[in-house]
């Protein structure tokens, strides 16, 4: 049985750290992730957890000190937003790479320059190929139970990588929500003792060597094998979801739909601003437009064949990035759900709005132009502009 | 690493993780090597002073007696051939296609 209670989205992953109890937890401040640490901090300092809690000089020691930590043998959590995640990057790849699970808040925010805190998806996307998984919520209720799903996700045998649970800074950060919370106790029998170590650095009677020299001989296996492991996590995911369902009543999949099944114009889009989205979607509906939603969850692995399933019977598509690529054919998100798209026999047009950057709110109005551009294209059957801006001044 | 077949990605432990500790002798260095050592016997004294110096304990040396190289491990610098004390040396490094040609 669960406990309603109004947490921040930050509250509910310091919430969500305290039950899951990690061995180790290696941070540094950054803004908006600060409070979360700070929160968790006060309850290693209250006793109420028996993390050791390393404070760390930087973001690239608070990697490298999860990393150790990870290889030593412990359940090992951190968090981070935005410049403290690009200075981290080259240690990213060591945990994934070395198979480490450690599980990482990424409370988005945009990258400098130009100066700014406020959250788009510009961090974590970058990422994308750091060989981390990918989770993205919605809200701080998706949040909280996306990082307790994540512990058991990294660590399954079969998977082994690290995991990132990804959520708007500010917006949900630091927004108060009405949500629930499941009793201590379910989640450490959920999480469980971290079972699935794999020769630990702490195992002195065992010696290994953790990264050695992996030359033209031996790194394309290493690499092969993690992407075995991505393909691993796809079904687990589901099983791990299935399995929190039971105790949270809350189901969740690789990507969730919204009046989709019969609409004619679509919506993908993922974090808070799905939100807004499926407001405007009702009010579409009351008017007799046929639009529905796809929010994504997992964006690594990324699911392509599922949502390919999912959006082949619509006639236009509108996919929607908070960050930008530059110099790319549109945003990160549209080049991977167009090229899903493309196995199909009779494919959505598609276009790419840039949305959101630097924290700019979508309001509904935003949203509406997005979908009144989807009914101009359905009536003229050609996607005029395929990479162009919701939000900018002229 | 065995010459014949190395490990697929299906068989190797994950992480670029060795799990056998003291394996760096089957890590065939030899392969890196330019120049290849190649003794004299009829000026070496046995003094192993090349011994003394090898960085990668590629001299073999059996009951006192400089016995030639560990040529999987000798990654070829030339330190034997240029400390040995005899003038000439008793070790002198070859091109090691002109080695292999000349069957050395």
């Amino acid at each position: 049985m669960g406990t309603i209670v109004a947490y921040s989205g930050n509250q509910a992953i310091a919430e969500a750290m305290r039950q899951i109890n990690p061995d180790v937890c290696a941070a540094y401040p950054i803004t908006p992730q600060t409070e979360l640490m700070q929160q968790f901090a006060s309850f290693v300092a209250d006793g109420l957890v028996d993390t050791e809690l390393v404070t760390v000089e930087s973001e690239h020691s608070a990697m490298s000190a999860c990393v150790g930590a990870s290889a030593a043998g412990g359940r090992v959590m951190t968090a981070t937003s935005a410049q403290g995640m690009a200075l981290m990057w080259e240690i990213m790849y060591c945990a994934s790479g070395l198979r480490l699970p450690v599980i990482m808040t990424i409370v988005n925010r945009a990258l400098n320059a130009p100066l700014n805190i406020h959250g788009d998806h510009s961090d974590s996307m970058g990422a994308r190929d750091s060989g981390w998984i990918q989770i993205y919520s919605e809200n701080a209720q998706e949040a909280y139970d996306n990082i307790i799903q994540a512990v058991r996700i990294g660590e399954e045998a079969s998977v082994r990588l690290p995991v990132a649970v990804c959520y708007d800074g500010f917006i949900i950060s630091h927004s108060i929500e009405r949500m629930e919370i499941l009793e201590d106790e379910e989640i450490k029998g959920f999480v469980g003792p971290y079972q699935n170590k794999f020769h630990p650095l702490l195992d002195v009677e065992h010696p290994v060597t953790y990264g050695p020299v992996d030359l033209q001989d031996y790194y394309t296996e290493h690499k092969r094998q993690q992407v075995e492991a991505m393909q691993n996590a796809l079904p687990l995911i589901l099983r791990v979801a299935e399995e929190y369902k039971k105790l949270s009543s809350r189901g969740y999949g690789y990507f969730e739909t919204y009046r989709l099944e019969d609409a004619e114009i679509g919506m993908f889009i993922l974090n808070s601003a799905a939100g807004t989205a499926k407001e405007v979607v009702d009010e579409l509906r009351a008017s007799g437009i046929r639009a529905g939603l796809l929010k994504l969850r997992i964006f690594r692995p990324f699911p392509y064949l599922e949502i390919a399933a999912a959006l082949k019977h619509l006639k236009v598509l509108a996919i929607m990035d908070r960050s930008e690529s530059f110099g790319a054919m549109g945003g990160p998100i549209f080049n991977e759900v167009r090229s899903a798209l493309l196995g199909l026999e009779k494919p959505p047009l598609t276009f790419n709005y840039i949305y959101g950057l630097g924290g700019r709110e979508p309001s509904l109005a935003e949203i509406h132009k997005v979908f009144a551009r989807g009914k101009e294209v359905v009536a003229t059957g050609k996607v005029e502009v395929l990479h162009d801006y919701l939000q900018v001044r002229d | 690493m065995s010459e014949s077949r190395l490990k697929g990605w299906k068989e190797l432990p994950i992480g670029g993780l060795i799990l056998e500790a003291g394996n760096s002798e089957e890590y065939n260095t030899g392969s890196w090597r330019a120049f290849r050592p190649v003794l004299h016997p009829e000026i070496c004294t046995h003094d192993l002073m090349c011994w003394l110096y090898c960085p990668d304990a590629a001299i073999l040396v059996e009951e006192g007696k400089m016995m030639g190289f560990d040529l999987k491990h000798c990654k070829g610098c030339g330190l034997c051939a240029k400390v040995c004390p005899h003038k000439p040396s008793a070790i002198t490094m070859v091109e090691e296609g002109e080695a292999e040609q000349a069957g050395k």
